[in-house]
């Protein structure tokens, strides 16, 4: 079942960011940015993590989830930390991702020739 | 002798099908979705792994198999076709930190890879950032009233 709620939310998600590509000018670099700045905004009420139960893996894998994650951070370290923990926080749980894709594109790029 | 050359114009511009587009990006979008709960019910059923460390092993693994794909060429078409069912997940953010890397190779180490590898994907982190900030912010502020 949880499959099914992945696989609607998820789609869900992509259609919703096909339909603003399509029906205005804005480019891909514009929604994503936009959907980020809307998962992070989602995680202030705990909204996002009741869609997280809900969808299971569909809903961490479109890139709302990197916002979610981003604010969740934030929060947990000023609930260590107080006002130096929301600096020392927002990477916490998104530094794999940035840092995997980093690396492996480092690495990638430096052994494949790039294809046109 | 306007009028003609603007519906010259208007015949001639390819017409996005956005309902078509937009069923295709709700199939591979939905797909991606699915992989992702599968690969963290199998980091967490075969492979033992709680709950959050197989979350991101779920999101390494995506990110390795685009930044491997986009090197090898075949993503860039994928995303030609399904265009936002690739770029919303997190598999858009990898290809466009590789596309940015291989793009810029041929200008030397640091002033090529170094300087543009988040030329594009750098947006997502700083945007990001600023809205976590801003959104805890008046969460903790809310909090304290």
């Amino acid at each position: 079942m949880i499959y099914l709620n992945a696989f609607i939310f998820c789609g869900l998600v992509c259609a919703l960011g096909q339909i603003i590509l399509d029906k205005t000018n804005l480019t891909p670099g514009h929604i994503t940015v936009m959907f980020v700045v809307i998962g992070t905004f989602l995680d202030v009420f705990n909204i996002y993590d009741k869609i997280v139960l809900w969808a299971g893996g569909g809903a961490l894998v479109p890139i709302t989830s990197f916002g979610h994650m981003l604010t969740h951070g934030a929060i947990q370290g000023y609930n260590e930390g107080g006002i130096l923990g929301l600096f020392n926080g927002t990477l916490n749980l998104t530094s794999a991702g940035i840092s995997a894709a980093i690396i492996f594109s480092f690495f990638f790029s430096l052994v494949f020739e790039p294809k046109d | 002798m306007k009028d003609n050359y603007q519906k010259i114009v208007d015949e001639n511009t390819p017409k996005e099908d956005t309902i078509n587009n937009a069923i295709i990006a709700f199939i591979t979008g939905g797909i991606m979705g699915v992989i992702g709960n599968f690969l963290i019910d199998f980091y967490e059923t075969y492979l033992l792994i709680p709950n959050k460390e197989a979350t991101v092993c779920m999101l390494i693994t995506l990110i390795f198999i685009s930044c491997l794909l986009t090197s090898l060429g075949f993503f860039d078409k994928w995303v030609n076709f399904c265009k936002c069912g690739l770029i919303i997940p997190i598999t858009g953010f990898a290809h466009a930190t590789q596309s940015a890397a291989l793009e810029y190779r041929k200008e030397g180490l640091v002033t090529g890879i170094g300087a543009n590898m988040l030329k594009l994907s750098g947006a997502v982190i700083i945007y990001g950032i600023i809205g976590s900030f801003v959104f805890s912010l008046i969460r903790t502020l809310v909090g304290l009233v």
